[in-house]
C-alpha cells in the first residue's frame, strides 16, 4: 500500500443536494494508484482530526479524483467551505478496495451518502451491474425510506427480489451499518458473496494508533481488525455485526 | 549547525525528537512518509506479555485540540515484537524504545526480561494500566505499586529503564520520587487524561469504553506544568510529552526541564510532524544563537 500526504487544488465543486458536496481534487500520483473504494483522510482546518471520506472516482488521465460527502458536523461543514482554487490538504489513498473481476454479474447497493462510492464498482462492470440506491428521501432513486421516490421501502427489499429472480456473483454494499448487516443477512441466505465498505471513527488513517477497530471473524476465530488498512471494505462473511 | 543530538541515560540520541508510544505503531506505517532513521528514537506500542485484542469501538473521539483514545493496549505480544517487529525497527538507524505493561508487577518483569539480549535501547515502563492485583487501581497513582512495579522490572533487566508516569495522580513529584528510588534510569510523562464525551443526540458517550484518554495540543500546558514540577523533584533525567505540535513547543518543554521529546496524537494531524518538529527547533536555534540544544534544557527562569 502506498499513499500520500499533501495539499491539492480543487478544481471542482458542486453542491449536488442540500448539504451534499462533489469535490474533484487534482492530484495526479493519487489518482494515478487509487483503486475502488479506497479512502482519503481529510483535513478539516481547526480540528484536530482528519474526516475520512471514500474516493468516488479516480481518473488517471485528468490526474483528479473526487469525493462527494454530506455535511453531518462541524468537520464536514469546514471542509465543504473549501472552493475551486482553495488547496485541500489529504492523505491517500487508504485502505483495502472493492475486489473487482472482469465477467461477473453483481449488484451494488448504496444507502444515501453510501452511493457515490459505489460509482467506479458500477462502472467496472457496465451493464453487467445493476445499482440499487437508498436515500432516506431525494430524487433519483430507487426506494426511498418515505416513498417519496421510486420504491417505498428498504434496499433489501429490491435486493432479495433480484437475488430471487437473476443469477448474482457478487455484492457490493455500501451505507449505513444496519443495512449493511441486512445485507450480509441476504448474501448469506442466498450464498452470494458479499463485500461491504465500513465506517468506523478513526484517527491516523493508515494502520498505526489502532483505533478504528471492527469485530471480525476468519477460521471461527474471532479478532480486531482495522478499518483504515484492512478495509473499510471487508467480505461480509467475516464481519461480526454488532446488535 | 547547531548540535541537537543529547545525552539521555547514557544514550546518544541524534536530536530529542521520538514519536510515542501508541501512535506510531511499530513505525512500518510513518516510514512511507519519512526514513526512521532521522528520529531522535521510536517508542513502539505498548506490549504485553500475551496478545491483547483491545476495547471494542468506537474508541476515538475529538475533543476541542485533541481527541480522546480507548484503545486498551491492544498488541500482539512480546512474543511477536521480538520476532516480527524488532529485525525491521533495529534496520533502523535510532534509538529503539520498547514500551511495556501489564497487569501484575511479576508481567511487566516477565516482558522486560524477554527483551534481554534483543536489540532494544531502552525500556518504557507504562504504569498507567490497572494493576488486578491491588483490585484494578492504576499501578501509576500510587507510589508503593510504582515503586514495587519499577523494581520489579529494575531486577529483571539490564537495559535502561524509563518510567512512564500518569497525569492522573495529586502529587506527580511523589511518584516520580518513588520511582527514582526503586531504580528508574529516568522517567518520561505525561501519559493521556482521563476524559470523557458525551453525543448529547443520543444520550450515550462516544466512546464504547465510556471514558478515554485525552491527548494533543489540549494537555501541552498540562504537560510543561508536570515535566517542570518533576524535573526540579528528581535527578534522573527527564522525557517530556504531552500536546507537543510545533518546535517551539518542543523546545518549551526542555525548558522546562526535558531532555528528550515524543511527540504523539499531532502525528494523526500532520504524518510529517516528528520531521516538522525537528526543521523548527534547528531553525529556532539558529535564530536566537543555540549552538547546542543541550543548553536549553532545564533553563526556565521561574518568578
Ligand atoms: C472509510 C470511510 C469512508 C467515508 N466516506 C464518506 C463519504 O464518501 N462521504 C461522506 O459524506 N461521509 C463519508 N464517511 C463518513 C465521514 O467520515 C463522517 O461523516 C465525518 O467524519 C463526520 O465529520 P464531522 O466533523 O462532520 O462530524 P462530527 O460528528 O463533528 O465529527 C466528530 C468526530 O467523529 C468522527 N465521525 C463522526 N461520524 C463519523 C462516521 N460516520 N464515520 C467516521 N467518523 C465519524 C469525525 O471524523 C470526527 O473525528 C466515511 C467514513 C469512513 C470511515
Ligand atoms: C491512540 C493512542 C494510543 C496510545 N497508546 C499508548 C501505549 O500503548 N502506551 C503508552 O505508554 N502510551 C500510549 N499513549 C499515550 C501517548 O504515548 C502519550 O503519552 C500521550 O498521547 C500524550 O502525548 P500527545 O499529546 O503528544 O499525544 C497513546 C496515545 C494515543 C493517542
Ligand atoms: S485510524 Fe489509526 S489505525 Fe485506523
Amino acid at each position: 500500500m502506498s499513499y500520500k500526504q499533501g495539499k491539492f487544488p480543487i478544481v471542482e465543486k458542486r453542491a449536488i443536494a442540500k448539504g451534499m458536496f462533489d469535490i474533484t481534487i487534482c492530484c495526479p500520483e493519487i489518482a494515478k494508484i487509487t483503486q475502488a473504494g479506497q479512502f482519503a483522510q481529510v483535513a478539516a482546518k481547526g480540528f484536530f482530526l482528519r474526516r475520512p471520506i471514500s474516493i468516488c472516482q479516480s481518473d488517471p488521465e485528468r490526474g483528479t479524483i473526487r469525493l462527494v460527502f454530506e455535511v453531518r458536523g462541524n468537520g464536514t461543514e469546514k471542509i465543504s467551505g473549501l472552493n475551486k482554487g482553495d488547496c485541500i490538504d489529504i492523505i491517500a489513498p487508504l485502505g483495502k478496495g472493492f475486489t473487482l473481476k472482469r465477467g461477473k454479474r453483481v449488484v451494488c447497493v448504496g444507502g444515501g451518502i453510501g452511493n457515490p462510492p459505489l460509482l467506479e464498482v458500477a462502472r467496472f462492470y457496465g451493464c453487467k451491474a445493476t445499482m440499487i440506491s437508498g436515500f432516506r428521501s431525494a430524487e433519483v432513486v430507487l426506494c426511498t425510506d418515505d416513498g417519496s421516490a421510486g420504491f417505498h421501502g428498504f434496499v433489501t427489499q429490491p435486493l432479495e427480489k433480484l437475488l430471487q429472480e437473476k443469477k448474482t456473483d457478487v455484492i457490493y454494499a455500501c451505507g449505513p451499518m444496519g443495512m449493511l448487516k441486512n445485507i450480509a443477512m441476504l448474501a448469506e441466505k442466498y450464498n452470494v458473496k458479499c463485500e461491504v465498505s465500513l465506517e468506523q471513527r478513526m484517527a491516523c488513517g493508515i494502520g498505526a494508533c489502532l483505533v478504528c477497530a471492527c469485530r471480525t471473524v476468519k477460521d471461527s476465530k474471532e479478532f480486531m481488525s482495522h478499518v483504515c488498512t484492512d478495509g473499510p471494505v471487508f467480505d461480509s462473511k467475516e464481519v461480526v455485526f454488532d446488535d | 549547525m547547531t548540535k541537537l543530538n543529547v545525552n539521555f541515560c547514557g544514550l546518544d540520541f541524534k536530536n530529542p525528537i521520538i514519536p510515542a508510544s501508541g501512535t506510531f505503531g511499530y513505525g512500518r506505517e510513518y516510514e512511507k512518509f519519512y526514513s526512521l532513521s532521522r528520529l531522535g528514537g521510536i517508542s513502539v506500542k505498548g506490549t504485553t506479555l500475551n496478545p491483547r485484542q483491545g476495547n471494542p469501538a468506537p474508541r476515538v473521539a475529538e475533543t476541542p485540540s485533541g481527541m480522546l483514545n480507548s484503545v486498551g493496549l491492544q498488541n500482539g505480544g512480546v512474543d511477536k515484537f521480538i520476532s516480527y517487529e524488532l529485525p525491521h525497527l533495529s534496520k533502523c538507524d535510532t534509538r529503539i524504545i520498547a514500551n511495556i505493561a501489564g497487569a501484575t508487577a511479576e508481567e511487566c518483569a516477565e516482558v522486560a526480561k524477554k527483551l534481554n539480549g534483543q536489540k532494544v535501547d531502552m525500556i518504557e515502563l507504562n504504569i498507567s494500566c490497572p494493576n488486578v492485583k491491588q483490585g484494578g487501581a492504576a499501578f501509576g497513582t500510587n507510589p508503593c505499586t510504582a515503586a514495587e512495579v519499577t523494581k520489579a522490572v529494575r531486577n529483571a533487566t539490564s537495559i535502561p529503564l524509563m518510567v512512564k508516569l500518569s497525569p492522573n495522580v495529586t502529587d506527580i513529584t511523589e511518584i516520580a520520587k518513588a520511582v527514582e528510588g526503586a531504580g528508574a534510569d529516568a522517567v518520561s510523562l505525561i501519559n493521556t487524561l482521563l476524559g470523557m464525551r458525551i453525543d448529547i443526540n443520543t444520550g450515550r458517550p462516544i466512546l464504547k469504553n465510556n471514558v478515554g484518554g485525552l491527548s494533543g495540543a489540549a494537555v501541552f500546558p498540562i504537560a510543561v506544568r508536570m515535566v517542570w514540577q518533576v524535573a526540579n523533584a528528581v535527578k534522573i533525567p527527564v522525557c517530556g510529552m504531552g500536546g507537543v505540535c510545533s518546535g517551539e513547543d518542543a523546545i518549551e518543554l526542555m525548558m522546562a526541564g526535558a531532555t528528550t521529546v515524543q511527540v504523539g496524537a499531532y502525528n494523526f494531524q500532520n504524518p510529517y510532524a516528528c520531521i516538522d518538529i525537528i526543521e523548527q527547533m534547528e531553525k529556532w536555534c539558529k535564530k536566537h544563537g543555540v549552538n547546542d540544544i543541550k543548553d536549553i534544557i532545564g533553563t526556565v527562569k521561574p518568578w
